[in-house]
């Protein structure tokens, strides 16, 4: 599918989104709120068909954090990003690791790496960090360690 | 310290005491330092007699925070942290990085550069399986295959060694091209490795491929299904072994390998054997590649003219290559300055290791490095 037809086709599943074409690939920004119904309906629709989920991270714009999502259709091969803004005090969003199951690992990386809260997480636990890591979200941009961190 | 688990809570409602026979689970630790894990992996198994009820691995012994890290580096710094990653595929990492740059910079590669890169990412991926060979085979009790693997990755990284200085983190690939021209005695070497390696490849097969303890061992062993090998994100051989088109060189092609014939490898059995066996064949499409660009380096730059110091343009820039282990991707989200504001490395070992919960679930405790074998896990790569 085009990057046209994808617009068309993702603007009929959920109207409120807006787009971005500066990019490599077609960025779709969604709410927050919105998410869960609209990430079942990517992976579901068969024309879109967005099946591979190879790339979950999140980025820390000191205002806000963003969700970014990378999708990839394995049968029709076009790709789309997927952005979320969350509040950057109380960041929250639906998990989609019942969707794609590789969501489970990165959503649990992203929330110790970030502290976002990812609700209805069968498993939201530590992955990488040791215990004790909790709350402190070492790739916020605020982050300090006087101890760990060697600055550059 | 030890961290609680799941598991360990639900063993302790089970029996208080520890010691109920009767249906009791058993809770095991492999690793963080166990030979079958390749790596300081530690794994907690729980157990229903020998059958496996659930594995959950524990990451992060050798966590480096490379994405922090790469944030206070600039875009020419950057590159020699990500070989300390998948250090099996430093050369192929150091490659999707200087293509993100390259992407943000819009700077044309010099063709004798691309060649150089492309040969040097096969001789990579070749070095790569023939350690994972080696290894599996000592995973399922082989110990003879382990030393025949290293004696021809040896050739292997005596040629890195004299191109670029270093056996395994070779930081050769740099943004506009390589570092270096090839030595004068590259091309002598690496043809003279061809037709070694053409003979011990057969061997490699006769020894272990066609041995009906190894194909007892790993036949119906680990299986995953084209549909929850997509779900749980995997990429490479480990998914290839599955029946999912994957290939990255394929699918979206960079450098010359739209320009050279190779075939992508697929089977379509979803178990050990069948990853097994996409590793095997895709060392033979490896050397072809070798063989057709080795007499067909063109003369050149083998960099382009790149500034001093190098700044990206404000945008976001994503570049994939084909690892040995699968999918790589480099996700650069620059603010027009010198350094990435935000960096994101994809690694495909991440996702690899978080199916194999969902592949051991119901099989035996033995087979367990059977499977983790043929996921052919680094751990540098997983943790990051």
């Amino acid at each position: 599918m085009t990057t046209e037809e994808l617009k068309i086709k993702i603007s009929e599943l959920l109207p409120s989104v807006t787009f971005e074409e500066d990019g490599q690939w077609l960025n779709v920004i969604a709410d927050a709120k919105d998410w869960l119904p609209f990430a079942n309906s990517l992976r579901d629709h068969p024309e879109l068909h967005f099946d591979y989920l190879f790339c979950l991270t999140c980025v820390d714009w000191k205002t806000h954090l963003t969700m970014v999502y990378h999708f990839e259709s394995t049968q029709h091969r076009h790709i789309v990003v997927v952005k979320s803004k969350l509040d950057r005090n109380k960041p929250e969003i639906e998990t989609v690791s019942h969707i794609w199951r590789t969501a489970d690992f990165h959503e649990r990386e992203v929330y110790e790496l970030f502290g976002v809260n990812f609700l209805n997480h069968p498993d939201l636990r530590l992955l990488i960090l040791p215990e004790g890591w909790e709350g402190k979200n070492p790739l916020r941009k605020d982050f300090e360690d006087p101890v760990n961190m060697v600055k550059l | 310290m030890y961290r609680e688990t799941q598991i360990i809570e639900d063993r302790s409602t089970v029996s208080p005491t520890g010691v109920d026979l009767e249906g009791a689970d058993l809770v095991i630790n492999v690793g963080p330092q166990h030979p079958a894990t390749h790596g300081v992996l530690h794994l907690v198994i729980a157990l229903n007699g020998e059958t496996i009820k659930k594995v959950e691995p524990h990451l992060g012994y050798i966590h480096r925070s490379i994405e922090k890290m790469c944030e206070s580096l600039s875009y020419r710094q950057f590159i020699y942290v990500t070989s300390r990653m998948d250090y099996l595929s430093s050369h192929i990492n150091n490659h999707g990085c200087a293509l993100c740059v390259e992407k943000g910079l819009q700077l044309e590669v010099p063709a004798r550069a691309q060649v150089i890169r492309v040969l040097m990412d096969e001789l990579t991926r070749l070095a790569s399986h023939q350690l994972w060979w080696g290894a599996m085979a000592m995973d399922v009790g082989a110990l003879t295959p382990f030393f025949l693997a290293f004696r021809e990755r040896e050739m292997i990284n005596d040629i890195m060694e004299e191109t670029c200085g270093a056996r395994l983190t070779m930081n050769y690939m740099v943004p506009g091209g390589v570092m270096v021209d090839i030595h004068p005695d590259f091309q002598r070497r690496v043809k003279e490795f061809i037709t070694h390696f053409k003979n011990k490849i057969d061997e490699y097969d006769e020894l272990v491929t066609g041995n009906v303890i190894f194909q007892n061992r790993t036949k119906n062993v680990g299986y995953i299904s084209k549909e929850d090998a997509i779900s749980y994100g995997m990429s490479g051989p480990s998914a290839r072994g599955s029946g999912v088109q994957c290939d990255i060189r394929k699918l979206y092609p960079y450098e010359v390998y739209d320009k050279v014939k190779f075939d992508e490898i697929i089977e379509t059995d979803g178990d050990s054997f069948a990853r097994y066996m996409v590793r095997m064949k895709e060392m033979r499409q490896s050397l072809s590649i070798v063989e057709q660009l080795i007499d067909n380096i063109p003369e050149g730059d083998f960099q382009a003219k790149t500034k001093a110091v190098l700044k990206l343009p404000k945008g976001e820039f994503y570049s994939r290559v084909e690892t040995a282990r699968g999918d790589f991707g480099v996700y650069i989200i620059s603010e027009g300055g010198t350094t990435p504001y935000r960096i994101k490395f994809r690694s495909p070992g991440f996702s690899n290791l978080s199916a194999l919960d969902h592949m051991a679930r119901g099989g035996k405790i033995g087979d367990l490095v059977a499977i983790m074998g043929t996921l052919d896990l680094v751990i540098p790569d997983i943790d990051r």
